[in-house]
């Protein structure tokens, strides 16, 4: 077959002209730029403050601290149909219990109040203002909600488990098993979807109730009110007066992740 | 060309065989087995016209889940006063109960088998023999 000498190119020629495609494209923007738009790295919010910001207390001077003290997460897990599963690398949980030095590693140095030694903190997603998950999701199955909720998307989680590994705070939990098989028949909330197989699950603030009005399940459900939630964007609202006269921490916030759960201790 | 005849014929039985059921369907207008999916709640009103159903429910769900989902816009459906969820189980499955004898007997007939379930609960129903 013959072919045009004009369209030949040399190695040199093609090389050269290559490095300069390369440069027209590479000089101007970065290649997650290209693929991706930009609204991908520009996960800040600073300058675009939104109206409302939910964000959550947790009042550890009011917290029972008890081990038989469950009702926030009872409550949680029997609401979103979360399966109990004893054996702790398939267990799923959306709200629970860790020892302050495991919640708070970075304070484990040196000597802090004694009490705070055998406590046991309530812990669940931070719902970050910059959170990592969201940054490596591949589908975008988890992302920001303008108020500040990390949402998952469960119709689009593929289960490849990059937000486990991106979030700090080992809030997500990947449901190895169909949790159908575990969760008890008569006890599955109705009201609620369940989760299948190969999907990651984790606390949403309860968004479903928050669209309606509601609290969250694990607020309402606590005797002990120590945990309040609440619109930081409002100053007249409960978490923003908390926080206005109590001393708070937040979990591991030298990372950058600007976390939303605050700790009255 | 010698076997032109004997070619003939067999194309000609082949083409009688292969499209026969479509004669068979447009002669004598109906097809041997066809899914009758059955209505608990009949005569109630559903949120959309039945033949927009039959073809675009699952377009529809699709779209409440990323209203309800994505954008958090989750205001119900208003149909001659009555409040709708967006939600297969909330609304759809509250009329449409008996997902073996409604949803199920089209979806086999077709040969897909949707995911929705494997998640979203559907309601209790009485246990019957399969069909």
């Amino acid at each position: 077959m013959k072919y045009d000498k004009n369209y030949e190119l040399s190695r040199r020629e093609f090389i050269r002209k290559a490095a300069l495609l390369g440069l027209s494209v590479g000089g101007s923007k970065t290649l997650m730029e290209v693929v991706f738009g930009d609204d991908i790295l520009a996960a800040s919010t600073d300058e675009n403050p939104a109206t409302v910001r939910w964000a959550m207390v947790v009042d550890m001077t009011k917290c029972s601290r008890r081990e038989d003290c469950s009702d926030c997460m009872a409550a949680c897990h029997r609401t979103h149909n979360v399966p109990a599963i004893s054996n702790r690398r398939h267990e799923i949980k959306w709200i629970w219990r860790e020892p302050f030095v495991n919640a708070f590693p970075e304070l484990k140095e040196g000597r802090l109040r004694k009490d705070l030694y055998g406590a046991g903190f309530i812990v669940l997603c931070n719902h970050c203002d910059n959170p990592p998950c969201v940054r490596v999701c591949p589908t975008r199955a988890t992302w920001r909600r303008q108020d500040g909720i990390v949402m998952m998307d469960m119709h689009r989680c593929i289960g490849c488990r990059y937000c486990m590994a991106a979030c700090p705070y080992g809030s997500r939990s990947f449901n190895w098993m169909d949790p159908r098989k575990i969760l008890d028949e008569k006890a599955i909330n109705q009201d609620y979807p369940t989760r299948t197989k190969g999907v990651v699950e984790k606390c949403d603030f309860c968004a479903e109730r928050i669209d309606r009005g509601m609290l969250p399940v694990c607020v309402e459900a606590c005797k002990e009110k120590a945990l309040v939630f609440g619109n930081l964007s409002d100053a007249g609202s409960p978490v923003s007066g908390l926080l206005a006269g109590r001393f708070a921490i937040r979990r591991k916030p030298e990372l950058g992740t600007r976390p939303e759960v605050y700790y009255i201790v | 060309m010698r076997d032109k005849i004997k070619i003939l014929a067999g194309a000609a039985i082949f083409l009688a065989v292969a499209l026969f059921p479509l004669w068979y369907v447009r002669t004598t207008g109906k097809a041997s087995i066809v899914p009758e999916p059955r209505l608990v709640n009949a005569g109630k009103e559903c949120v959309n016209a039945k033949e927009y159903m039959r073809e675009y429910h699952m377009t529809m769900l699709n779209e409440w889940r990323d209203e309800v989902v994505r954008e958090g816009r989750r205001s119900p459906i208003v149909i001659a006063g009555v409040e709708y969820q967006k939600s297969l189980s909330d609304a759809c499955m509250k009329c449409h109960a008996n997902k073996s004898d409604f949803c199920d007997v089209c979806h086999n007939y077709l040969g897909v088998s949707p995911t929705c379930w494997d998640c979203h609960n559907s309601p209790k129903e009485p246990k019957h023999e399969i069909r």
